[in-house]
């Protein structure tokens, strides 16, 4: 289990980093480490460099501001689970960090580095498919914004250009009646979901849903959002056949394969229980004042 | 309870000494293999095969032989020509170290890579390029049985490797016609994997001027492993007595470091090769993937017995898959281990069973997990069955088995497959388990929930258990009898140091058998030095698995106590001045009947052993004692588990545990119960989430820990542990085995309780490991999942 | 081959090495370093044995790389007694019978010191949840549960009171 041989840079910049990355097309950003390195121990990935972005300053932030709740692409998954401003006002981002890996391989694991890695078995691409979220990238040519709906291309592939960094996610920031809940299945601690559902909506002060993301995890090739479940909801109050509706149509989306998690008609059923049960989390959560 | 007799200053039985070994381990100071450095040694990597079934065309080491500090590459053929590419298996059939044509399963060892440290060696491997001709794969036993099944061996005449039956065959057949009724299951009990979290490795030594090698290795049977050793390389000039097995630290053994690896053997030749220390330690999938496995039987179980709920007969009829060598390590005259302990508790007439071994294309092995040669197997074939039966007939699971048990009187009690259990009191231990639980206000409960439509059950095992191999008549490895020893050496200033054939891999052996010998000499358990693992120290013994060691060398350190004790009765009456009949015992000293105040202490005695003993004997005092259990000892329990099922998931969570258990005195009861505490886990993860899984062409889907499932605090339950102690009549301390009864007993608790909660639906039998899947399929196909 | 020379403070004290960058942090501490007290017990960062201390954070040092730590402070269980003293976590592990084969125990421990350090007075469910990055074959957890409660009482009063921690048993 041991890597085969590369070369080293720790840039202390971003615009060093994008340099490098921009001049060898055999690099490989090194953030947490906790899905490269095991993958390089395996000698599935064999980068020739490994450009460690630890030491850049200014990558590890959580602050609402104009509108985002604005989270730097480095920052770990502990440090959200222990932030009181996303424990309060975004439940969903709460629990989702709390569902990925262990507590200590969450020490080091980057929410950029979650969504950069594509992996249709990580538990934060749903997540950001269901709040409608932004992700910031930087080259050496400058910046975009890439809306999530076009970050997932395909498994284990972004759309982030090979010369560029995530630098930044952007969350909708919270309005008063929003809530949301993240309902995984896994084996035991530490596992992929068998399935994992994430639900997003937003109330209004008469309990009609104005809006609803609902994204799904580990079932399909790729993150999945589903937008019929979605447009299900909005325009409707949460009710339980309206609730069993949208599990329906989330169902329906599913691409589910089989393997030793389970069954593709087990998966597809696990789909529709875990929206229902998120979506009751995420009301249950607004009658607490959440 | 086992109550203390010595005071806290000796600290003998029954006292909840805090141990020895935590010292250097809880200061990172333990000393495990993979711990050790030697001046100049090398280290060995392995190749290995990506088919389960493959000719080899070739192999390349051009690139491998290319890379910088890369020594060398060790091939079958490298091998053979000191004829060590085979060696024997402990059931006398045939194991490759490396193969010179064939290989037989995925992940096995192909070629040995030797550099100077374990990242070229690494890179070694990686640079070996082997060419294979894949052949069909045989991985189903039950296919392999049939007529023109592909040959898993060349060498043998078919897939099947032995049948072995035992019981009167046809009484048991006439028992079934008798009976009022019968009920059959088909249970498979999947392959699982022990691992511990330390792996399998060695560092072998040759020293060639004194032709002598030393073998640090992960073994829980140090001496065995040295004898095999010598008599495997007879021919190239090794000898016994220069030889020297060494076990250090042993980060988990759970039978899983008994078997003899081909990297041992490969690390030995290659440092005879070089002259230089060579180490070998394995890597999770490695150890996942060819290490000795456990269970892998598929078993057809039938039970007779009357309306009124009197079993009358058990028939078992196994396919047992062992991969493609006989290599379990079992007794030798045991094909089938202890299996036919599955009778159980129960006061039943007639028994028959039969096991077919088969060859397929999967690494060899068989009872390496914490199962006392394939007790678990069989206490998961009788206790599922008498769930069955009892449901199947209305009676309630625990008065069924009150009403068959076998009662205390009975005992000692001949069973109908022939073994005598030494003692047992298993109403008392269920009962325990029943009150503890809570069990009429739970069956209450369930009833209550039912008619809701909630899934909650209960399940029952009521165990025994079958340790200490064993006595010399029937059981031998390799010929080897198995008993095991213990030799005590008093020291002038009245301490002691104690060497034992058995081998800890974690249950404190170096505090507990001080604490035997503390009560029978009155020493003081801190003045006693306890060793293990050294085989050129150590007196022989068969090691430590099986739950043996407080059964053989236990009870070897009681006898040789007690031989000392004879030897200081005579030296207290020359010191004393009296008759040897008229002095008295009394933990820790002799005195003179009737004048309590002339008395000597062992430490007086032990001193005067070496300056004042009297003339014409020999100095010194110490004792060595090789014992041959006369019985096995039957350890028992009673566990109770209830559960709650998800009707949307399927899940099966683990509400309460209560495990009972009766391993008769308890040396030191905090070790007895940390033991119970770990075995019940390697019961429940059996139950619930582990098992090695192969798909049609052999190859592994679960060679890794992502994939193979092993609990964290979070899954596995909270236990409630209870005892009751009836001591064995023919243990020199009345202690039986304790190491692997919960492992043993837990599984079947968990599937009787998980099935009980859907039998009213129609469910008869879940295979463990219960998944969610497994568990919701059956909710979907009786109409009761929910999406909620 | 190319090597990169790191500095970092590992149980108090500095060490200097080169090492290829490929070189894992466990590695680097138990062959470079002789500080075999951490043990590797897997191969996809699932088990823990590996746990240290990484700039005051527990982390798999099997899925770090040496560089990583370049410039940064390292506690591994050899510096966990101070003076000849235990760490209350040692001594609880100890008292608490919350070791068996002894070979998880050392990442243990440095998961549950971070534990308690982060929240002096966890519930049962959140020491197994704590601990749930960590795998024991042996113990069936109960007893190690036991063991960081007895530390976290014992670190609770040393907070309040400064008190002699126990004796390191020879």
């Amino acid at each position: 289990m041991i890597p085969p041989p590369f070369e080293y840079v720790a840039p202390k910049s971003i615009s060093e980093a994008v340099k490098i990355l921009d001049r060898d097309t055999n690099a490989k950003i090194l953030a947490g480490g906790q899905s490269l390195i095991p993958l390089m121990r395996f000698r599935l990935a064999s980068p020739t460099l490994l450009i460690d972005i630890n030491r850049i300053d200014g990558l590890e932030y959580i602050r609402e501001e104009v509108g985002w709740l604005k989270i730097g692409a480095l920052t770990r998954e502990t440090h959200l689970d222990r932030s009181d401003l996303i424990e309060s006002r975004y439940p969903l981002l709460a629990d989702t960090t709390r569902m990925v890996a262990d507590p200590l391989v969450r020490n080091l694991a980057t929410l950029g580095g979650n969504l950069a890695h594509a992996d249709p078995a990580n538990d934060h691409p749903a997540t950001m498919l269901a709040y409608g979220a932004r992700v910031v990238a930087t080259s050496p040519s400058g910046t975009r914004v890439i809306p999530i709906q076009e970050f997932f291309v395909g498994p284990f592939e972004s759309s982030l250009e090979h010369n560029e960094l995530i630098t930044e996610i952007q969350i909708p920031a919270y309005q008063v009646g929003s809530s949301g809940a993240y309902a995984k299945m896994e084996r035991k601690v530490g596992d992929f979901a068998t399935a994992a559902v994430a639900v997003q909506i937003q109330l209004d002060r008469s309990g009609q849903c104005t809006y609803a993301g609902v994204g799904l995890t580990n079932v399909g090739l790729m993150p999945i959002k589903a937008a019929a479940a979605e447009q299900s909801l909005v325009g409707q109050v949460l009710n339980d056949a309206v609730i069993h509706k949208a599990a329906q149509l989330a169902g329906e989306v599913a691409e589910p394969q089989s393997d030793q998690r389970g069954t593709e008609e087990y998966k597809r059923a696990l789909v529709r229980t875990l929206t229902v049960r998120a979506l009751r989390t995420a009301l249950k959560r607004l009658d607490r004042g959440g | 309870m086992t109550q203390a007799q010595t005071p806290d200053t000796v600290q003998g039985i029954g006292h909840s000494r805090k141990r020895v070994e935590d010292a250097r381990f809880l200061q990172g100071r333990g000393n495990f293999i993979d711990d050790l450095k030697l001046p100049g040694m090398l280290h060995l990597s392995i190749v290995r095969s990506p088919y389960a079934h493959a000719r080899i065309k070739s192999i390349n080491t051009d690139r491998a032989m290319a890379t910088p500090g890369v020594l060398a590459v060790i091939t079958g053929e490298t091998l053979k020509q000191f004829n060590v590419h085979n060696m024997p298996t402990l059931m006398s059939d045939t194991q490759m170290v490396l193969p010179v044509d064939t290989v037989k399963y995925q992940y096995q060892e192909v070629a040995g890579v030797l550099a100077t440290d374990r990242y070229t060696a690494a890179d070694g491997v990686a640079a070996v390029d082997v060419e294979y001709d894949p052949l069909p794969a045989v991985v189903d036993p039950k296919k392999a049985l049939e007529p023109g099944a592909p040959k898993v061996r060349d060498d043998k005449p078919s897939n099947q490797i032995w049948h072995w039956e035992w019981g009167d065959e046809q009484k048991t057949e006439q028992a079934f016609n008798q009976a009022e009724v019968t009920v059959a299951e088909d249970i498979y009990i999947p392959r699982i994997h022990v691992s511990s979290i330390e792996t399998c490795g060695c560092v072998a030594q040759w020293d060639p001027v004194d032709k002598h090698l030393t073998l640090w290795m992960t073994t829980q049977a140090p001496h065995a492993i040295r004898t095999v050793v010598a008599l495997v390389t007879a021919h190239l000039g090794l000898s016994e007595e220069k030889i020297r097995v060494i076990s250090p630290d042993i980060g988990g053994g759970f039978g899983g470091k008994v078997p003899v690896y081909p990297g041992y053997v490969i690390a030995v030749a290659a440092s005879i090769v070089t002259g230089k220390p060579v180490k070998w330690i394995e890597n999770r999938t490695e150890n996942l993937a060819a290490d000795s496995f456990a269970r892998d039987y598929h078993m057809h179980v039938e039970l007779a017995g009357q309306t009124d709920g009197t079993l009358t007969a058990l028939r078992i009829n196994t396919i047992a898959d062992h991969g493609y060598t006989d290599a379990a390590a079992n007794p030798s005259k045991f094909p089938a281990g202890l299996f036919h302990i599955c009778t159980g508790s129960y006061n039943l007439k007639d028994a028959f069973v039969e096991v077919d071994g088969v060859y397929t294309n999967k690494p060899p092995g068989g009872i390496a997990y914490r199962c006392s040669f394939r007790v678990t197997e069989a206490v998961h074939a009788i206790e599922r069955m008498a769930d069955v039966m009892a449901h199947t007939i209305g009676m309630d699971p625990a008065e069924f088995r009150m009403k068959n048990f076998i009662k205390p009187e009975q005992f000692p009690y001949k069973s109908a497959l022939g073994w005598e259990y030494d003692s047992g009191n298993y109403g008392a231990a269920l009962r325990k388990a029943m009150d503890m639980v809570g069990y009429e206000d739970l069956r209450r409960e369930q009833a209550e929930k039912r008619a809701r439509g909630e899934l909650m059950g209960i399940g029952i095992s009521s165990f025994t258990e079958i340790v200490g191999a064993g006595p010399s008549k029937d059981f031998d490895i390799l010929g080897i009898k198995m008993f095991d020893s213990c030799e005590i050496r008093v020291h002038p200033t009245g301490k002691a140091i104690a060497r034992f054939g058995t081998k800890s891999q974690g249950q404190a052996h170096e505090t507990t058998y001080a604490q035997i010998i503390a009560e029978e000499l009155g020493i003081p358990s801190d003045h006693i030095k306890v060793e293990e693992g050294d085989t050129d120290t150590a007196p022989y013994g068969l090691g430590t698995y099986a739950s043996r060691s407080t059964p053989t060398a236990g009870a070897a350190a009681s006898i040789a106590s007690r031989k000392i004790r004879d030897k200081a009765k005579k030296i207290a009456a020359h010191l004393l001045e009296a008759a040897e009949e008229d002095l008295v015992w009394e933990r820790g000293k002799f005195y003179v009947k009737g004048s309590p105040d002339r008395f000597k202490t062992i430490q007086d005695i032990a001193f005067a052993a070496y300056t004042n003993h009297p003339q014409g004997m020999e100095a010194g005092l110490e004792a060595v004692d090789y014992y041959d259990p006369p019985n096995l000892t039957y350890p028992f329990g009673s566990y109770i588990c209830v559960v709650d099922i998800d009707r949307g998931t399927g899940a099966v969570k683990v509400r309460r545990f209560v495990a009972v258990d009766d391993c008769g005195v308890r040396i030191n009861p905090m070790v007895v119960e940390g033991q119970i505490h770990g075995g019940l886990a390697m019961g429940f993860a059996p139950a619930l989430l582990e098992e090695i899984i192969y798909d049609e062409n052999g190859n592994l889907l679960t060679p890794n820990f992502m994939d193979y499932l092993l609990p964290t605090a979070v899954e596995t339950p909270r236990w409630e542990t209870g005892e009751t102690v009836t001591p064995s009549p023919h243990h020199p301390i009345g202690a039986k085995g304790v190491g692997e009864s919960a492992t043993v007993g837990a599984p079947a608790a968990i599937a009787n309780a998980v099935v009980d909660a859907l039998w009213h639906l129609g469910v008869r039998n879940i295979d463990i490991p219960i998944t969610p899947p497994k568990v919701w399929a059956l909710l979907n196909q009786y109409g009761v999942a929910v999406e909620e | 081959m190319n090597t990169h020379k790191i500095t970092m403070t590992v149980n108090g004290q500095t060490v200097e090495a080169d090492v290829e960058p490929r070189m894992l942090l466990v590695h680097f501490l138990r062959e470079k370093l002789n500080l075999t007290g951490t043990h590797i017990g897997c191969d996809t960062t699932s088990c823990g044995a590996c746990t240290v201390q990484l700039n005051g954070t527990p982390v798999k040092s099997c899925t770090v790389l040496a560089v990583q730590a370049d410039g940064g402070v390292v506690n591994t269980v050899e510096g966990l007694a101070q003076n000849g003293q235990y760490h209350p976590i040692q001594e609880g592990f100890r008292e608490m019978h919350g070791l068996q084969c002894g070979f998880c125990t050392p990442g243990m421990m440095i998961t549950a010191v971070s534990l308690l350090e982060q929240n002096p007075d966890p519930t049962e469910d959140e020491i197994r949840w704590g601990i749930s990055g960590n795998l024991c074959r042996c113990t069936g957890y109960v007893n190690i549960v036991k063991a960081i409660q007895y530390a976290g009482e014992k670190m609770r009063a040393q907070n309040a009171v400064p008190q002699a921690n126990a004796e390191v048993h020879p």
